[in-house]
């Protein structure tokens, strides 16, 4: 899962800082994956696409369902 | 899922049993694959099929005794297909281009036929073709020398047998003629060729065989002694045909070559030191179901030519009045059986597949909650197999182990929970009552759809009905039961039980089809009936008339397909309101409007695919009695209108069959609008109007906006929720390039994002989106 280059322009509004592409855990069905996407890299709030939600996210949360 | 029931059910679907035409065939053809790429002009491809089972094509074509024609299906609709015409065709213009691959047989082993008849030549071709070495003994001049005799040269050219018998070289068989066996150790002699040879088989044609009298057993009639089913004959590695028991059986070349084959197969399984007996195909017959009257009659084609011959032409126009003879009856009528292109049995298989997996990916799961559990497969299938049934049982399962994949329900189980919930459920006598005889259960989708109607319906009822008419805002649980989650079903169920004690054990109402089926076995003393016959005994109210002109064609709820009475009572109050109605097809061939068995959230391209397929039927608008198939076909663009909106016209006027979908949002609204409308006006209570975020300004979501967020289940209410955390706590992103705010809160197991800007009359909703799995930063 890698973030579109669009994504990086976005402001965290509380620390109004860029948000910074950076590692973050993604979890689901008790599996965990390090997976580097944009945050502010003051209070670590985490940005996911709509492309990435509906995309590849969804297809891992498919395939970890089938499991 | 238990084994034996699963076998039960796969037995049950036909579609994997031969058709007649190959039933009836001793060597199998496969007439509907041969006629199913003739029709296409294909014949090579058709040839490839013939040539797999037949090993003379070329004599077969010409002299076959086509025990198929007269198990043809067709005949029952025009005249029985020209099978042995169409194959005369099909080897006349494709012959010889099917490449014969011989196997490779691991431990090679030497055979020698006595007889060079169709017999004897069959299972040394068929050896040949497992990689042995056959040397074939014939006693005349020429190899199938009876069969030279036997027909005309217009009916079977000599040229057509030796083609044949120089393809048999081809495959490496000696054939050495003049060249008599007898009994003993001379050097034709029966003792040198078991010496000599791993197996020997007698082909000798129907005649006595005393020159063998003290080499091997004989019977009665001075024929060698063979076992019928293995071909084996009194010393062990000499086989024999089994013509020499069948005197009297008219010859035929086709039996010549079924017996040759089965003596073949019986020496390769003893050189293989496999048993004569286990597993050999002896079935005939076939229960393939074939919905026959479905075809018009068509008569044969008849040939140009005289003797019968067809032209490419005229074959493929015969090979094109094959059916082709299948059942499919199911999967033709529903647009989910479809979907994964095989049939029942298959499907029964793979879910079965699907619920054993230990590991690895169960590929079955969106299949298994993608059916309606609708009954039209059952009540099409010929044995009843319903794959509702099949596919309910392996939700169960997958619920029972932890296999469910939690987003196919979990929206449908939270709708459900709300529609149980305070916010707009009630149980009450009518005002000024303090029993009940009876009691109103709209059902959800009703006050869902069309709160207005609930509460006018209920107001006539409570006019015309004596002793009490109380009500009920509530689930009747199907979603649990669709969703294969019994505690939960069994606990929505007692809830219901204690609300029907409470109110004093009234006869429930209901308007709903489904809330009918679900709720029928609550308890054995509860009386659950169904609205409508009840409406047509007591009527509309007075000079109500259809608000609606022109032809409507009547969709049943597929809950109500075997409900006779409520269909005919429905049917009776729409001719009461003056309307105009056809049918589509009848009741008990309703179809799904692919909101049952929540298909709507696991599968909506299936659920819409069900509901399309049903709009086709007919240009007219729909009369239909169930809220949620009324919401369905408004949210695909179909005019189509409740009984209720006919009876119950809006007041402003509106046309009754546009009528929009309120979505899953405008429902949720819907009934809590409707609690507090009745609670205030009927039984005075003091409640104000429930918030509603998308009218207090505070929301503003165009129409394309609020359509995609239906679509990704995402509900107004959500949206609030996200901006409301956002502009509370500060935390959201902002983008510089357009100023509008990305706000993100976790609800329930969804992470719900929503994009918005606020403006100055309230927030803009650009888009809203949502996913299961979480992020957070690692540091």
């Amino acid at each position: 899962m890698t973030p579109d280059a669009a994504t990086v322009d976005l402001v965290c509004a509380a620390c109004d800082r860029p948000l910074e592409i950076g590692r973050v855990v993604a979890s689901y069905m008790g599996q965990t994956f390090p997976v580097d996407l944009p945050r502010c890299p003051v209070c670590g709030f985490v940005y996911v696409s709509e492309e990435l939600a509906s995309g590849k996210m969804l297809k891992v949360e498919q395939a970890l369902e089938d499991k | 899922m238990d084994p034996a029931q699963v076998k039960a059910w796969e037995a049950r679907c036909t579609e994997e049993q031969p058709p007649a035409c190959r039933a009836a065939c001793p060597l199998r053809v496969d007439v509907r694959a041969m006629a199913e790429k003739m029709k296409a002009g294909d014949f090579v491809g058709a040839y490839a099929v013939y040539a797999t089972v037949v090993p003379f094509p070329a004599i077969l074509s010409h002299v076959c005794d086509h025990p198929c024609e007269a198990a043809c299906r067709r005949a029952e609709a025009g005249g029985a297909l020209r099978i042995r015409a169409l194959e005369q065709a099909c080897v006349e213009e494709a012959y010889g281009t099917a490449r014969r691959v011989i196997q490779k047989a691991r431990k090679p082993k030497r055979i020698a036929v006595v007889g060079a008849g169709l017999a004897g030549l069959t299972s040394a071709f068929d050896l040949a073709m497992k990689g042995h070495a056959v040397t074939v003994i014939e006693a005349d001049a020429h190899a199938l020398e009876t069969l030279r005799h036997a027909y005309d040269e217009t009916i079977l050219p000599a040229s057509a047998i030796e083609v044949e018998i120089g393809g048999l070289a081809k495959l490496g068989v000696t054939v050495n003629c003049r060249a008599r066996v007898t009994a003993g150790d001379g050097p034709l002699g029966l003792d040198t060729l078991v010496a000599g040879n791993d197996a020997v088989l007698l082909a000798l044609g129907a005649r006595p065989a005393s020159a063998f009298a003290e080499a091997l057993r004989l019977n009665d009639s001075g024929r060698i002694a063979v076992d019928p089913e293995t071909r084996t004959t009194s010393r062990p590695g000499v086989f024999a045909t089994g013509l020499h028991e069948r005197l009297g059986t008219a010859w035929s070349p086709l039996r010549s070559i079924t017996d040759g084959r089965r003596a073949a197969a019986s020496i390769d399984r003893f050189l293989q030191g496999a048993s004569l007996t286990a597993g050999r195909d002896e079935e005939t017959g076939t229960c393939l179901y074939v919905n026959v009257t479905a075809h018009a009659p068509q008569p044969p084609v008849a040939a140009a030519q005289p003797g019968g011959a067809y032209t490419h032409a005229e074959a493929m126009a015969e090979a094109a009045r094959c059916f082709p003879c299948r059942c499919l009856e199911c999967v033709n009528a529903c647009a989910y059986l479809a979907r994964y292109g095989a049939y029942p049995k298959r499907y029964v298989r793979e879910i079965y597949n699907n619920d054993s997996i230990v590991m690895g990916n169960r590929k079955a799961n969106r299949m298994i909650d993608s059916c309606t559990l609708c009954g039209l497969c059952a009540e099409l299938c010929p044995n009843d197999l319903a794959m509702g049934e099949v596919c309910l049982e392996a939700r169960r399962s997958m619920v029972r182990r932890g296999k469910m994949p939690p987003s196919h329900h979990d929206f449908a189980l939270r709708d459900m929970a709300f529609a149980r919930s305070d916010e707009v459920t009630l149980a009450r006598h009518q005002p000024g009552h303090d029993a009940s005889a009876v009691a109103f259960f709209p059902g959800c989708a009703l006050a869902g759809s069309s709160p207005d109607h609930v509460a006018r319906l209920y107001a006539h009822l409570c006019g015309r009905l004596s002793g009490g008419v109380g009500l009920v805002l509530d689930c009747c649980g199907a979603p649990s039961h669709w969703s294969g989650r019994e505690t939960l079903h069994a606990e929505v169920r007692t809830g219901l039980v204690a609300t029907w004690e409470r109110l004093g054990r009234p006869t429930l109402i209901t308007a709903c089809a489904s809330c009918l089926r679900h709720m029928d076995d609550l308890h054995p003393d509860i009386e659950v009936r169904s609205l409508w016959p009840l409406l047509a005994e007591v009527g509309w109210p007075e000079g109500a008339r259809a608000a609606i002109a022109g032809p409507l064609a009547i969709h049943d709820p597929c809950a109500a397909r075997h409900d006779a009475a409520s269909q005919d009572a429905v049917r009776k109050l729409a001719a009461g309101l003056g309307a105009t109605v056809h049918e589509l097809g009848g009741a008990a061939r309703t179809t799904c409007c692919g909101f049952g068995g929540l298909v709507t959230f696991a599968n909506p391209e299936v659920a819409d695919a069900i509901v399309d397929r049903r709009i086709g039927e007919s240009d007219d608008d729909y009369l239909v009695w169930c809220a949620m198939c009324r919401d369905s076909f408004a949210r695909r663009g179909k005019r189509a209108a409740h009984l209720l909106d006919l009876a119950f016209p809006a007041a402003d006027g509106g046309d009754p069959a546009e009528r929009p979908d309120p979505g899953f949002s405008g429902r949720r609204d819907n009934r809590r609008r409707l609690k507090v409308r009745l609670a205030r006006d009927l039984w005075g209570d003091d409640v104000s109007e429930p918030a509603d975020p998308s009218r207090e300004r505070r929301l503003i979501i165009d129409p394309a906006v609020r359509a995609d967020m239906e679509r990704k289940l995402i509900l107004v209410e959500d949206v609030d929720r996200v901006v409301l955390h956002a502009e509370t706590t500060g935390q959201k992103l902002k983008d510089p390039r357009t100023g509008r705010s990305i706000a993100s809160a976790r609800l329930g197991s969804l992470t719900c994002w929503v994009e918005y800007e606020v403006g100055p009359v309230g927030v803009v909703v650009h888009r809203a989106y949502g996913h299961r799995m979480t992020v957070e930063s690692s540091s």
